[in-house]
């Protein structure tokens, strides 16, 4: 028999309903599996008693034949997630030891529908990065390792410790958010799936923000049914988030029907990046020839605003953030660091509390929304995330799909690109555009690179249509026939 | 045009108000927190008005309906997208580091209010706009040596901010100004004008020039909480302007306060006011969109305003425009102007109507203000009852008693609070309408004062008055004056 940990959400829910195991049994391995994974540092908190408690109510519903999407499955929570009770620090030394008296709509729902808490997972301070080494509390491993080199490599960021604790089979899924790629850069890094669903699909009530126009939570899973299993319990209008869309959540698990004969993918010419590595050019050919094979016909498309999406995120994402920011001053909640009057707390509180990534992103944020730079930065990228949300809808006006490479490199070591800046930011421009626009995105799992490391292929769809972009990972997922595993993961070796 | 006079010649003021009116809701703007004015501090905060993590602002739906109600009674275009933005600074009372406010698109546009002036005279000001906005907390200075404690009951309230266009001349159009707005604002119900508790609070904006020079530069006296105290600052402002220039110095654009106990404006520390306040779009809140049915239906509810009411007054009621003016300035008065004028016409339906408007005119205007004001009540809590004035009035027409036994009746009302009938009663006040008593009172005044009696027979007429005193006197005031008269007249000439 499969490992308890190395199921599916959909081969976990079999085995319950069929009793093969109880949702105490899944827990108490997930637990373990937890504890041997230390070394990645993907956990900042556990929480197995609470687990243990939850899988004892997920048991006694299943005995009474009740329960709910998720019952008994035992998730990871990425720490930007407010749980109630529970530590909550968004990888961020300001908000140390801050125990929210509020749930998350996203995990309320998820509890709700029998899911069991393992933790809380590390992540980029704030969501602000692309390599899980910004976090105050250390980075997080990928548990992948390149061929023949031990040297730690990172999980991707910002949704960092939900990917290598996915990949590291120490959940069986993960929330995610995704603000410029943050669910699917991570996933693709470590050979998981994630989904970025529409802006307004699910509810960012509880979530710390960072970029409120961006920022979008999404699961990470490792197959594209506990994708759309997980998601369907994510999604849905919440009257607490005024950008929250009022619309019905699909039966996203009845949109894998494999069958994308027909489809139309659009294959955008400018996201052949310079610099980018021929194994991801192959890859991305490899994905064309499935979609082909499986009846899809490929169609070549223009998304020319394309090579604006990174300037411009890189203001709207700032400017937004150094405004929501703002509230973690030391008055109320989190980090004080006293002073002799309020200016010096807070410059003490902010400079004691804040990581070096943050504290540049807030400087960009206030710089270019700042009078005299307002108009040459903020409303100049607000024009340009217009331009390339209409690039999209032009596309999808003869598309049913976008299919791009998710990142344009494979995981990197810890310390690389990292007294760069810009080489980081580059990690997201496949990510990025999908994030201005608002769009569904999909990371797949779809081949190895040179080094034996995992690649991911991105499906983009319209708003709101985030059954078709699973449908289409899907049929990627199936043609890629993804079987590899990290070389270091709970229960062994591979 | 008013001006004043300086050393150099004749100097025009300009002054445009900003007022700040906290709508009349039972609800904070974008969270549910309770708004009543003197709860214990802190008692009246939710995590949103506290900016904890994650949580989000969500539109009342009754603070908007107040805008617009409001904007509407001052005549004004009612703009049906809006947009929220944030204004970001930091203080310890603002708990997110910004304030929630509209600057670029606010809900309601340009419209007026008409002064009415003491010497009958009316003045069109202009308003260039109303928008919401959130209330900050309270920072208490006072209660601990070192620290400054803050109080959030008040953040997260609703505001209106009332902009005028620089259309006032004077300090005295200035209070007739806000008098006016105060009036209009409770009339609508959407504030309740309450300078004292906070919730009516002005900025003014002041600059002097020489008539037909072009504007001078203007200094913003902020906070102001009275109408005595705008208009003081605003005389000391203007002459402290005028003084500086005919010094031959400049005047620099600054923040001011006015110092209530010496009477005049002193400039803020640069600290308080140094802001680039880099406001942008509220990424948490969708554009604000009312549908003009919406608006039309409150356009329809809109109860009548001082105006309409003041002309209805004049023109139904035949009350001079003075007497309509002072009734009409409080909602108060004018309702119990016309409950007393409704349950008099009921209870005297024989009077001529126009004869009851000014009988309750001249006796609300003339005893009942003067006891009213010397209380110190409001009229709700006033002893003397709007049914009590009618019945006063009743008793009079129907000659129970005589209009100088009225007005002690009326003494004793805002003595005891006792009805006019009982008191009538009680002390056996009803009118000597006997013609067999009166005449007995005649003739013996007649007989006790025989040399008067030849006197005025021979000519000396002028000494009616005193055979009416003496009569009136010897009945103790009881008789019916007109019967008196009567009865003497045939007496006299006898």
């Amino acid at each position: 028999m499969t490992a308890l940990t190395d199921l599916t959400i959909a081969e976990a829910r079999a085995g319950l309903r069929k009793k093969e195991f109880s949702a105490r049994d899944l827990a108490e391995a997930h637990i373990a599996a937890v504890e041997e994974t230390h070394s990645l540092n993907a956990y900042l908190v556990e929480t197995p008693e609470r687990a243990l408690e939850m899988a004892k109510r997920s048991d006694e519903k299943l005995a009474r034949g009740q329960g709910g999407a998720l019952e008994g499955m035992p998730l990871a929570i990425k720490d930007l997630f407010c749980t109630e009770g529970i530590q909550t620090t968004a990888g961020s030394r300001i908000l140390g030891g801050f125990k929210p008296p509020y749930e998350s709509t996203v995990t309320a729902k998820l509890w709700a529908a029998g899911a069991v808490m393992l933790g809380k997972v590390n992540m980029d301070e704030f969501a602000m990065g692309s390599s899980n080494t910004t976090s105050a509390y250390g980075a997080v491993e990928n548990p992948w390792r390149r061929r023949g080199d031990n040297r730690p490599l990172v999980p991707g960021g910002s949704s960092g410790g939900s990917a290598a604790a996915v990949a590291a089979r120490a959940a069986l899924a993960a929330t995610g958010t995704d603000t410029g790629g943050s669910i699917r850069q991570p996933a693709s890094f470590a050979g998981i799936v994630g989904i970025k669903p529409t802006y307004g699909r699910c509810s960012r009530w509880g979530i710390v923000a960072f970029a409120s126009s961006l920022d979008q939570a999404g699961p990470m899973t490792r197959s594209v049914r506990d994708a759309a299993i997980m998601l369907g319990t994510m999604a849905g209008h919440d009257p607490k988030d005024s950008t929250s869309a009022p619309l019905p959540v699909p039966d996203f698990e009845a949109a894998l029907t494999g069958d994308v004969r027909g489809m139309k993918i659009g294959i955008p010419r400018e996201y052949r990046v310079d610099g980018m590595a021929a194994e991801i050019e192959q890859l991305w050919q490899q994905g064309i020839a499935w979609l082909k094979a499986a009846g899809a016909e490929p169609v070549d498309i223009s998304l020319k605003m394309t090579k604006y999406a990174l300037p411009a995120y890189y203001i709207i994402a700032p400017a937004e953030a150094s405004s929501n920011l703002a509230r973690y001053d030391g008055v109320r909640f989190g980090l004080r660091v006293p002073g002799e009057s309020l200016d010096e707390m807070y410059e003490a509180t902010r400079a004691a509390g804040f990581g070096a990534e943050v504290k540049r992103r807030i400087l960009i944020g206030t710089y270019v929304l700042s009078a005299g730079y307002y108009d040459a930065y903020y409303l100049k990228a607000q024009k340009l995330r217009a331009l390339i949300a209409r690039d999209f809808a032009e596309a999808f006006k003869t598309v049913d799909a976008i299919l791009a490479p998710t990142a344009p490199s494979a995981a990197f070591a810890i310390g690389e690109n990292s007294d760069d800046p810009i080489a980081m930011y580059l990690n997201d421009v496949f990510t990025v555009p999908v994030n201005l626009a608002g769009l569904p995105g999909i990371s797949v799992p779809a081949g190895l690179s040179g080094e034996g490391l995992p690649l991911g292929l991105q499906v983009i769809g319209r708003a709101f249509d985030e059954a078709t972009v699973l449908k289409v990972g899907d049929v990627i997922e199936r043609s890629a026939g993804f079987t590899h595993k990290p070389q270091f993961m709970a229960g062994g070796r591979a | 045009m008013s001006l004043i006079e300086g050393r150099t010649g004749s100097w025009e003021v300009i002054i445009g108000l900003e007022v700040h009116a906290q709508v009349v809701s039972k609800a904070k703007l974008f969270s549910g927190a309770a708004t009543a004015f003197g709860a214990e501090p802190n008692t009246q905060v939710s995590t949103i008005d506290a900016a904890f993590p994650g949580m989000l602002p969500v539109i009342n739906r009754v603070c908007v309906e107040q805008a617009v109600r409001t904007g509407l009674g001052l005549k004004a275009e009612i703009n049906l997208v809006s947009v929220f933005d944030r204004k970001n600074y930091f203080y310890a009372d603002l708990p997110a580091g910004y304030q929630i406010s509209q600057y670029t698109r606010p809900v309601v546009g340009k419209g007026e209010i008409i002064l009415d002036m003491a010497d009958g005279s009316t003045r069109t000001v202009g308003i260039t706009r109303l928008h919401l906005e959130q209330d900050a907390g309270k920072s208490l200075h006072d209660q601990h040596a070192e620290y400054t404690y803050v109080d959030l009951n008040r953040a997260g309230i609703a505001l209106m901010e009332i902009v005028s266009e620089p259309d006032l001349r004077t300090a005295e159009e200035a209070g007739a100004y806000l008098k006016k707005l105060r009036s209009i604002l409770r009339y609508l119900g959407t504030c309740d004008g309450n300078m004292e508790e906070g919730s009516m609070r002005c900025d003014c904006n002041v600059s002097v020039r020489k008539p037909g020079a072009p504007l001078g530069t203007r200094c913003e006296i902020k906070n102001v909480n009275s109408i005595r105290y705008v208009m003081q600052a605003i005389e000391h402002e203007a002459r402290r302007q005028i003084e500086i220039i005919e010094d031959g110095g400049k005047i620099d654009q600054e923040t001011r306060l006015f110092d209530a106990n010496k009477g005049i404006t002193r400039p803020m520390r640069s600290k308080e006011h140094a802001h680039d306040y880099r406001y942008f779009p509220d990424p948490d809140l969708l554009p604000l969109v009312l549908e003009k049915g919406w608006v039309d239906g409150i356009r329809k509810g809109l109860p009548e305003l001082p105006d309409a009411k003041k002309a209805r007054f004049e023109s139904e009621l035949g009350l001079s425009a003075y007497n309509a003016g002072v009734l009409v300035a409080e909602k108060e008065s004018a309702d119990l102007y016309e409950r007393v004028l409704a349950a008099v016409a009921k209870a005297a339906p024989g009077q001529p109507k126009g004869k009851l408007a000014v009988d309750v005119a001249n006796l609300v205007m003339g005893d009942y203000f003067a006891a009213l004001n010397a209380s110190g009540k409001p009229i709700a809590d006033f002893q003397v009852t709007p049914a009590m004035l009618a019945e006063l009035l009743a008793l009079q027409y129907d000659n129970t008693i005589s209009g100088r036994l009225a007005k002690d009746v009326f003494a004793a009302m805002v003595e005891t609070g006792k009805s006019p009938a009982a008191l009538v009663e009680e002390r056996g006040l009803k009118q000597v309408t006997d013609t067999g008593a009166i005449d007995a009172s005649i003739d013996a005044v007649l007989r006790g004062n025989a040399d008067k009696v030849a006197e005025y027979r021979s000519g000396k007429d002028k000494l009616f008055g005193f055979f009416v005193g003496q009569v009136m006197k010897a009945t103790q005031g009881k008789a019916n004056p007109a019967l008196v008269n009567e009865r003497l007249k045939q007496k006299l000439a006898g």
